[in-house]
Parts: structure tokens; C-alpha cells; sequence
């Protein structure tokens, strides 16, 4: 444990923490009803991709300073950002529209199509 | 100044981290004085400034003449009120909100250097990085607006939200123009940048510039809800807006956020646009060249410099934050419809257009691009100070990129 | 006892924070709360960015998704939240199911994580001051297709005449940005809303019973 606090850090420590922001994305998808709360999960699991990202492209944590993707990391995380903010407008459109025409957020309703 | 402790208590390893702790601890506190006092002053200000405006004397009584103890006096009645939160209320998101703007607006200070070198944290991306965190008080605002579970809150921190997200687009172009001009984001060299006469300013660089820093007033009168844009703490619409429920102490914390991003907003304009630190007669610099070159004596007159360009530094963002309470009393209060089409008719077309301007200014000047790639019968040759701020802007070689223009020359061709 | 790394404590800071709170945004009933959690979260995560040297996506992570997208979902919980609808309960059953998916997810990753050994060692002098590294020419210059963070002249520029910088995707996104933006905003026009939230409408939803 006191090495965490005494050792420089390394690319794994940042994939744990991606995992676990991955994780709870998904598990926070799966269970919520609220369609915002399904969004916010969408949400964490892109934020764990993009420490992913940063992680493999940093060169404070790689052995030797030279890390394996360099700028690409950072670049790509931007991407992500960038459509991540466009992807959750949409998906906010859309559940606003289902709330105009339905006064229901709650994903359990959205069934019209079944059967 | 860690390592300064470090060698003056002789810490071993183990008891090394104190001395890091402590100077942090001295960096935070020397902010949050600085943001305190600033407050406290400026609330004084405030009602002296509008009390003049307004043909009367303001605070007279308390504490001498000039109620120099009027702010201290407001302050110990705020500690001294009843810590109310409503019914309804979400507690826990009620007691946080007001933290979390003052939090938002003490970051900006983390980024913004008072003068060459003294700045608590050197980011190299501080321009960009202090508009994002001023940009996060919004979130403050709208959570206290929720939390009070009061419909009065709820429309100001809705009106403030959109006001604060919609400005930030035309903050963000002005703020644009000067970085390009400089060549960097990092304040310090923005600053360093300015030094000398007071026509070095990045201000009177080019007519798109000039335009460029009163539209960044605006916006920045809107960014901090000051009027005519307090739409959100409107008196006499809205109860007092998204601080309908807010007394005491978390009131104050409110007002110290608002306050401290007036100070801090004036401050980037001044380091972006009004030379900063750098006065308009280059006082430091006399000294440094009129002292000794080395020695004690050398350092101290750099202090002594660098003092001087802080003072003038906090002169200048006070003389900001007073322009601002000038314009708060001197305008009415403009309609939320007015609020947005101001933004999005008027200050966002014209930041466009300065920044279009600025970077042709740029990129025209002898010396600049657009001499590089046309035949050298078109363009001019030589140049004066601006082609070390075309070139900053080039890849390091100076060279235009290989896969850039047919125009490149063949023998810098895939290379660097 | 090695004198404290600065780097790793704060980043374990923002670790706990960033892991904390998405936890915390799985676990909390209540949508606005889940929303705060979550802004806690991505801050904590630009954090983390600022530690790995990504100084400029740290500040994009904090104006564009803290500042823009979730002030957007906050907009949108306010827009939707009313009343009971505020907190929504999942079944039980669902619950355990949403949480063995999660866990055997993150036991993957965790493996992963764990597998190779040269992740584990940062580099091998850490500085304990950060001086001012220029990160955004970097990234300016990778954009044109210009890598300075590759030392072999080889990797440095343009294989095969071939444009490597990132300019292209850029513009495309943001040509995609626009459009979706555009498109979201037509379809969150404002219309009539169908019946009243408080359930007089029989035909389709009205309702707001929500277990």
C-alpha cells in the first residue's frame, strides 16, 4: 500500500481505474430506468476508454519515458470527447421527445414495439 | 519553497512530505487571503461606487468616516444568521452548491500569474484552462437552484445557465485572438510577451485586436452575471433569482465567488490584452538594467521589480472590477431575449469576424506566412517584431510541412 | 521509508475520487444526485488527465464534457424530473443480474490490466516538481502530420506520401458535430405535450406509478 504512495505510477494503475469507470457504465446502463441515468452511463464508459487512451499515450507513465502510442492517445481521447458531446445531445433529444409524448422517462414503458 | 524548508528544518525522507504540505498550504492561503480581502473590498466598493453613482454618500458611519468597517460589520452579521435550509430542499446538494462555485472560482487563480513567474500552478495550456474552470460555476448555480426546491430558484439558475454556457462561446473567441497573437496559451509568456512601453500591448497590436477586447468585456460582464446581465440575481423580478434561500454565511460563500471571478476575469483581460503585469512605462526594467548584474543585490531588485509588476497587475484587475460595478449602475438590466441576441447576434458574428482579421493581420505582415509560400516578387521581405510571432506559430523549424503546399521548397521535403 | 512521490498520491486521490463517485452514480436513487456524482467524476478524471501530462485534453475534458455535456444532461434531468419521477427503483432481480454482468466485465478488464508487467513500472526517475511541458504545440503539429513525439526520423513524418496528421478526421468531425447538433435541436423542438403527468390520460403512459 505504501507503495502506491512512494513508487511512480504505471500505465496499469490508470487501466484499473478505467476498468472499474467501464464497469460501472455498464452496470449503471443495464440497471436504470431513468433514460438519463442510462445516458450517464454511456457517459462513464466513454470516460473510461478515454483514460485508456491517455494512459497508453502518456509519457510521465511509461518505462523509459517513451510510451507506446505517444500523441495518438491524447488525440483520440479528443475525438471521443468531441463525439461523446454530440452523441449525448442526440440521445438527450431523443428522451426528450419520448417525455413530450409519453410524460414517462422510465425505459420499462418504452415497449410499444414489442410483440 | 518546499525545498527551502526541506534544508532549513534538515527533514530526512521520511518527514520531507510536511515541507511539500506546507507550501502548498502557503500557496493556498496566500490565494484564498488574496480572494478574501478582494471580496471584502470589493463589497465596500461596491456600495460606495454605487452610492456615488447614485448623487449619495454610501457607509458613513461605521468605522470612521468612509465605514472602512462596513464589510467586516456585513460579515459577522452573515456568521451570526440562523443556518436555514428549506423544507423541500435537497440537503445535501443545498449545503454543497455554494462550495462548489467558489470552488470553481478559486481554481481560476490556481492558473493566473500576477507576475513573471509567480503563479501558484505553471500550466502551459493556463488561458484555455482557466475559461473551462470559470465555465463550472454554472454547475454551482444550477444545483442551488434545484436544491432549493423553490420555483424562483429554479427559473434564475435556469436564466444563469443559459447566460453563463452561451457567452462562453464568444468568451472563448476573444480569448482565441490573443493566444494566436502571442503564439501560446501560457499566461506567463503572454505576459513576458508585453514587456516594455505600453504600446507593446497586445491591445494596440491590430485593429481586430482593439475591437476584440471590448467584445471580451462584454462577455466577461456576462460571464460573471454582473449588469446589465444579472438576469439571474434580478431584485426585482425574481425574489433574488437561484439565491432565493441562500442566508448567512452560504450567501456570502455565494458573493465570494462572484466576486473572486470579477477580480479573476479582469485579471485574464488585462494579462491577455493589457500588457499584464508590464506597465505602461517599463519601470522594472530600469531597475533591472540600473542594478547590479549579480549577487543578492541583483536578486532583490528583481524582486523588487517583479513586486512592482504585481502591484500594477492587481491595480489593473481592480480598476476592471470597478469598471464593472460603474457599468452595473449605469445600465439597466437588459431582458433575457436581449441577453441571448446580444450573444448570439452580435458578439459571436463580431468575434468571428476579429479573429478572422487577426489571424490575416497576422499571416500579411512582412516577415509573416503568406510571405513564405508566395513568390518573392509579391511579398515583401524583411520584417519587424512580427515575424517572431508568425514563425512561433509554424512548426518549430519554421518550415511549412512537407505534405502542406506544392508551393514548399523540394529540399525541406520529408524532412524536419 | 522512500520519500513520498507527489504524483502518486494525487493520483490516488483523484483514483479514489473518480472510482468513488462512479460508484456512487450506480448506486444513488435519485437522477439529480446521479448527475452531481457524475460531474465529481469527470472532474476527477480531468484530473487524471492533468497527471499523465495531457494537459490540454484536461482542460477540454473540463470545458467540453463537464461544462457543455453534462451541464446538457443536467439541463435535460431538470427538463424530465418531476416529482416521483425523480427516483425510479430497478427490481431486485435485475440488480443482481446488472451486477454479475459488471463484476465478470470488470474481472476481464482487471486481467488485462494485470497481465502485462511493463505496465506496472512508471518511468524510472520521477521528478518531483513538474516543470511546464509545451503539450499543446505537440498536439498542433501532430494535427498537421508533424510527430515530435517519435524520435525515429522514419516514423516522423508522412509514410508514403500519404497525409498521416489527424487534420482530416478533425474536420470531419466537426462537420459531424454540427450536423448532429442540428439534428438534436430539430428533434427537441418544443411540442404539445400529450395528457398531463399526473395520469389523466388513460391511452399510453399516463400514469406515473413508478416501481
Amino acid at each position: 500500500m505504501m507503495d502506491l504512495l512512494t513508487q511512480p505510477v504505471g500505465v496499469a494503475h490508470y487501466l484499473v481505474v478505467g476498468a472499474i469507470l467501464f464497469a460501472s457504465g455498464v452496470v449503471c446502463m443495464a440497471a436504470k430506468r431513468n433514460a438519463l441515468g442510462v445516458l450517464m452511463g454511456i457517459e462513464l464508459v466513454l470516460n473510461g476508454a478515454n483514460l485508456n487512451f491517455v494512459a497508453f499515450g502518456s509519457s510521465y507513465l511509461a518505462p523509459g519515458g517513451q510510451s507506446t502510442i505517444g500523441l495518438d492517445g491524447q488525440l483520440m481521447a479528443m475525438f471521443v470527447i468531441v463525439l461523446a458531446a454530440a452523441e449525448a445531445a442526440v440521445a438527450l433529444a431523443i428522451a426528450l421527445c419520448y417525455y413530450n409524448s409519453h410524460a414517462s422517462i422510465d425505459v420499462d414503458r418504452a415497449n410499444e414495439l414489442k410483440g | 519553497m518546499a525545498d527551502f524548508l526541506i534544508q532549513l528544518l534538515n527533514l530526512g525522507d521520511a518527514w520531507s512530505w510536511t515541507a511539500y504540505v506546507a507550501a502548498a498550504l502557503v500557496h493556498c492561503g496566500l490565494l484564498l487571503a488574496l480572494m478574501l480581502t478582494a471580496a471584502a473590498a470589493f463589497t465596500w466598493a461596491e456600495r460606495k461606487v454605487s452610492a456615488r453613482i447614485q448623487d449619495r454618500l454610501g457607509p458613513t458611519r461605521t468605522g470612521g468616516r468612509f465605514g472602512w468597517l462596513q464589510s467586516p460589520a456585513d460579515g459577522l452579521k452573515l456568521l451570526c444568521k440562523e443556518d436555514l435550509t428549506p423544507g423541500g430542499a435537497d440537503w445535501m446538494l443545498f449545503k454543497l452548491a455554494p462550495y462548489l462555485a467558489f470552488c470553481a472560482s478559486f481554481c481560476v487563480f490556481v492558473a493566473l500569474p500576477f507576475a513573471d513567474g509567480w503563479v501558484a500552478v505553471h500550466v502551459n495550456v493556463a488561458a484555455f484552462f482557466i475559461l473551462a474552470v470559470a465555465g463550472l460555476e454554472v454547475l454551482g448555480v444550477i444545483l442551488a437552484g434545484y436544491a432549493s426546491a423553490s420555483k424562483w430558484s429554479l427559473f434564475g439558475a435556469m436564466r444563469e445557465a443559459a447566460q453563463v454556457i452561451s457567452y462562453e462561446i464568444p468568451l472563448g473567441l476573444c480569448v482565441v485572438v490573443p493566444v494566436m497573437i502571442a503564439g501560446s496559451m501560457d499566461l506567463v509568456a503572454i505576459g513576458n510577451r508585453q514587456a516594455g512601453w505600453f504600446w507593446n500591448w497586445q491591445l494596440l497590436h491590430d485593429p481586430f485586436t482593439f475591437v476584440t477586447f471590448w467584445i471580451f468585456v462584454t462577455c466577461a460582464v456576462a460571464h460573471t452575471n454582473r449588469a446589465p446581465f444579472d438576469l439571474p440575481e434580478a431584485e426585482s423580478e425574481l425574489v433574488a433569482g437561484f439565491l432565493t434561500e441562500y442566508s448567512g454565511f452560504r450567501w456570502s460563500i455565494f458573493f465570494m465567488a462572484e466576486y473572486g471571478s470579477m477580480f479573476a476575469i479582469s485579471g485574464l483581460g488585462a494579462i491577455l490584452f493589457l500588457g499584464g503585469w508590464n506597465g505602461p512605462v517599463p519601470i522594472g526594467q530600469w531597475l533591472v538594467q540600473l542594478g547590479p548584474e549579480t549577487g543578492w543585490a541583483a536578486d532583490g531588485i528583481g524582486y523588487a521589480a517583479n513586486l512592482l509588476g504585481m502591484c500594477n497587475f492587481i491595480f489593473k484587475c481592480v480598476a476592471g472590477v470597478l469598471c464593472m460595478m460603474w457599468l452595473r449602475w449605469t445600465l439597466p438590466r437588459l431582458r433575457i431575449d436581449q441577453v441571448m441576441t446580444t450573444c448570439l447576434k452580435y458578439c459571436v458574428p463580431l468575434a468571428s469576424a476579429m479573429l478572422l482579421g487577426a489571424m490575416l493581420w497576422t499571416y500579411a505582415l512582412p516577415g509573416g506566412v503568406l510571405a513564405r509560400i508566395l513568390p518573392p516578387s509579391v511579398a515583401t521581405t524583411g520584417g519587424e517584431g512580427s515575424s517572431p510571432e508568425a514563425t512561433s506559430m509554424l512548426p518549430a523549424t519554421g518550415n511549412e510541412p512537407a505534405t502542406a503546399s506544392p508551393l514548399s521548397r523540394p529540399d525541406e521535403k520529408g524532412g524536419r | 521509508m522512500e520519500p513520498i512521490n507527489w504524483h502518486s498520491v494525487f493520483f490516488l486521490l483523484f483514483a479514489l475520487i473518480t472510482c468513488g463517485s462512479a460508484v456512487a452514480v450506480v448506486v444513488s436513487a435519485n437522477i439529480v444526485r446521479m448527475a452531481f456524482y457524475l460531474v465529481i467524476s469527470l472532474g476527477a478524471v480531468a484530473g487524471l488527465f492533468f497527471l499523465a501530462g495531457a494537459e490540454f485534453l484536461g482542460a477540454l475534458q473540463l470545458m467540453v464534457y463537464v461544462g457543455g455535456t453534462m451541464v446538457l444532461l443536467i439541463f435535460g434531468v431538470m427538463l424530465t424530473a418531476r416529482g416521483p419521477l425523480v427516483s425510479m427503483q430497478t427490481g431486485g432481480g435485475q440488480w443482481v443480474l446488472a451486477t454479475l454482468v459488471g463484476v465478470a466485465l470488470l474481472a476481464v478488464l482487471l486481467r488485462t490490466a494485470f497481465s502485462v508487467d511493463a505496465w506496472w513500472h512508471g518511468p524510472e526517475t520521477a521528478d518531483q516538481v513538474v516543470t511546464a511541458k509545451d503539450t499543446t504545440t505537440p498536439l498542433g503539429l501532430a494535427l498537421l502530420g508533424l510527430r515530435v513525439d517519435r524520435p525515429d526520423p522514419q516514423q516522423a513524418t508522412a509514410p508514403q506520401g500519404v497525409l498521416s496528421g489527424y487534420l482530416l478526421p478533425f474536420e470531419i468531425i466537426s462537420v459531424h458535430l454540427l450536423v448532429v447538433l442540428i439534428g438534436a435541436a430539430y428533434l427537441a423542438r418544443a411540442k404539445k405535450r400529450v395528457g398531463k403527468p399526473t395520469g389523466e390520460n388513460a391511452a399510453g403512459g399516463g400514469g406515473v406509478s413508478d416501481e
